[in-house]
């Protein structure tokens, strides 16, 4: 029952506000650091506070991503095209909170931002499409002169550290995650600096569609704090630098360390167009066996 | 604190080792917890943390205790406890490694001349479920074939059931067995109960002439959790309060992470004292550990963290 005050009126109702945080291992901690920072919208007001993680959170997300790799990358292909659909379903039925967050991040009016959802939404279905058929595509039968039977089938690199991009906070951010995780690799994601929120509400979205915990990690911080940890870590096996701006050329140079694959940033990317096969490609190494004929 | 301990040369009695051990102050267990609880929080960074990652490197009793151990992968751990990390030649030595009586021959040869210690365990490990005389010959023949440390069982069955005499005899058979060779003494405290039980069995072993006492086989969880290292820690500090001897300590599985070492470190000092910092006096019963180890040395050496794929998997 509502309580009443003396002159009639109901009380207000303690507004339930919400705490901005990661996304590790299926869970939702706070930075370990306890930091956080202050995020704006377009016209710089107020949003909200974003979780700021350490290199140390870096460092957990990439042994929760290690943990999870042979497990997603033993799934089947059409299983994972499951998941990523259900991913999908999951944004669609938060359409409303993420047309809100991305108007309020980049100032697009609401058809705009709208019809980015869509697109977001639209690219966990291609990708979901892709997982069972990249291996076709990519892989094959070899003609080799010999009694043998060649073939080769691309398999997942591993963890790849993921540089979401500063702009296009939604739309960008799907397209460079779901390619990484869609061929069985587990990804840590850093998320634009600038505008977090949208990759904070997609982590609520990944936790619900069955994707097991530890495939897709987000960060929210600095990225300059924390693009030098992922690209030196020796236990990361891939960098998509597609938000790393200047610093694209140092992060190369320190990922070379460790003999990273590396996805270095277009300046002149078009997320709406179809990316094809340019984001999985990247983080696939081929296996090819040779098997006897007539054994 | 005990005044007193058992003596060591004549037999006692089942009832003189009852009075002795039923009368040693209880543990109290929330306290104890609290106390491993609040050691666990301190942060050891920089040079401290150097310091003690190669300290704990030097404390590890590399082990393999598997049925599927043979003599190629006792070679390969005898070259990684001698030389644990190939591309620095500062990382020191393990103490010792750690094998099933069978295979002591393999691994003393393969550590020959290096410093680092051969433990077997014998008597019937894991269980101790053996009569006296195989857990005897299994002993002999250990250090015959170069034993440096023998790491025992006791007969918990008979420690549990208030047979205190038999767990003694055992215990000084063996160490006369052991001849030259130092003798750990596994508790199993997973199979004890209480920490009770645990300070009971640590002032027994530390009576019969244990040169460490050690927690567990490694084959039974709960192993060498923080509140009984810690009772084992303060047993053998009021046991040279007591008698003017220092037992070792050995924690013993699942230790895994340099964290967890440390904090065990932690324990030590803080606990039993500066003088039990040392691999004569505290070892670490582990095989991933190592390689954790050399992972956050390698970190501090290169400021990058490091992975598993660097390091040799056993």
């Amino acid at each position: 029952m509502p309580e009443h005050r003396h002159d009639g009126a109901e009380a207000p109702r303690v507004a339930v506000r919400k705490t901005h945080k990661l996304y590790i291992g299926g869970a939702f901690p706070r930075s370990e650091s306890g930091r956080s920072y202050p995020v704006a919208s377009a016209d710089g007001e107020h949003l909200a506070n974003a979780g700021m993680a350490s290199r140390k959170d870096a460092r957990d997300a990439v042994a929760a991503a290690r943990k999870a790799f042979p497990g997603w990358a033993g799934r089947t292909a059409y299983n994972r095209g499951q998941i990523l659909y259900r991913a999908a379903e999951m944004m669609e039925g938060r359409r409303a909170q993420f047309t809100a967050e991305l108007s309020a991040a980049t100032g697009a009016g609401r058809p705009e931002a709208e019809r980015e959802v869509s697109a977001a939404i639209d690219r966990w279905v291609y990708y979901a499409g892709w997982t069972d058929k990249a291996a076709q595509v990519l892989g094959g039968s070899n003609p080799v002169s010999g009694p043998y039977d060649n073939r080769s089938a691309p398999e997942p690199t591993g963890v790849v550290g993921v540089l979401a991009p500063q702009e296009a906070p939604l739309l960008g951010l799907v397209s460079v995650l779901a390619p990484v995780i869609a061929m069985g690799n587990t990804a840590v994601l850093v998320a634009s600096e600038r505008a977090p929120l949208p990759a904070v509400a997609l982590a609520e979205v990944l936790a619900t569609s069955d994707l097991p915990g530890g495939v897709a990690n987000i960060l929210t911080g600095r990225t300059a704090e924390l693009a030098p940890p992922l690209a030196a870590h020796a236990d990361v096996n891939a960098l998509d630098l597609a938000g790393a701006g200047e610093s694209a050329a140092d992060l190369e140079e320190a990922a070379a360390e460790t003999l990273k694959r590396v996805l270095r940033p277009d300046p002149a990317v078009e997320w709406e167009a179809d990316p094809g096969l340019s984001r999985i490609r990247p983080f696939l190494e081929t296996k090819t066996v040779w098997h006897p004929v007539g054994t | 604190m005990p005044q007193t301990a058992i003596a060591a040369e004549q037999a006692p009695t089942n009832r003189a080792l009852r009075e002795f051990l039923h009368g040693l102050p209880g543990v109290d267990e929330v306290g104890a917890r609290e106390r491993a609880a609040g050691l666990a929080t301190r942060s050891v960074k920089t040079t401290a943390k150097a310091a003690a990652l190669d300290l704990a490197v030097r404390m590890v009793d590399l082990t393999t205790l598997e049925g599927a151990d043979t003599p190629g992968k006792v070679r390969a751990l005898a070259a990684k406890a001698r030389r644990p990390d190939p591309d620095d030649p500062d990382a020191p030595s393990a103490a010792a490694v750690c094998v099933y009586s069978d295979l002591v021959a393999v691994a003393s040869e393969a550590v020959r001349g290096s410093g680092v210690g051969v433990a077997s365990v014998a008597t019937a490990f894991p269980s101790g479920r053996a009569p006296l005389e195989a857990k005897l010959a299994d002993t002999r023949r250990a250090v015959a074939d170069g034993a440096t440390e023998i790491d025992m069982v006791i007969d918990r069955g008979a420690f549990l059931s208030g047979d205190y005499r038999k767990v003694h005899e055992e215990i000084t058979a063996v160490k006369e067995a052991c001849g030259g060779a130092h003798l750990k003494v596994i508790l199993e405290t997973g199979e004890l109960a209480t920490l009770d039980n645990v300070r009971r069995a640590s002032w027994l072993a530390m009576g019969a002439g244990a040169d460490f006492i050690k927690t567990s086989t490694g084959k039974v969880a709960p192993a060498a959790t923080p509140p009984v290292v810690l009772v084992m820690l303060e047993a053998v500090r009021d046991n040279l309060a007591a008698t003017g001897r220092a037992v070792g300590v050995k924690p013993a599985g699942g230790i895994r992470t340099a964290k967890d070492a440390i904090r065990n470190l932690v324990m030590v000092q803080e606990v039993a004292g500066p003088r039990w910092l040392d691999p004569a006096l505290f070892r670490i019963g582990a095989s991933s550990l190592l390689n954790d180890l050399l992972m956050q040395r390698s970190k501090l050496r290169t400021g990058a963290y490091a992975g598993p794929d660097y390091f040799t998997i056993d």
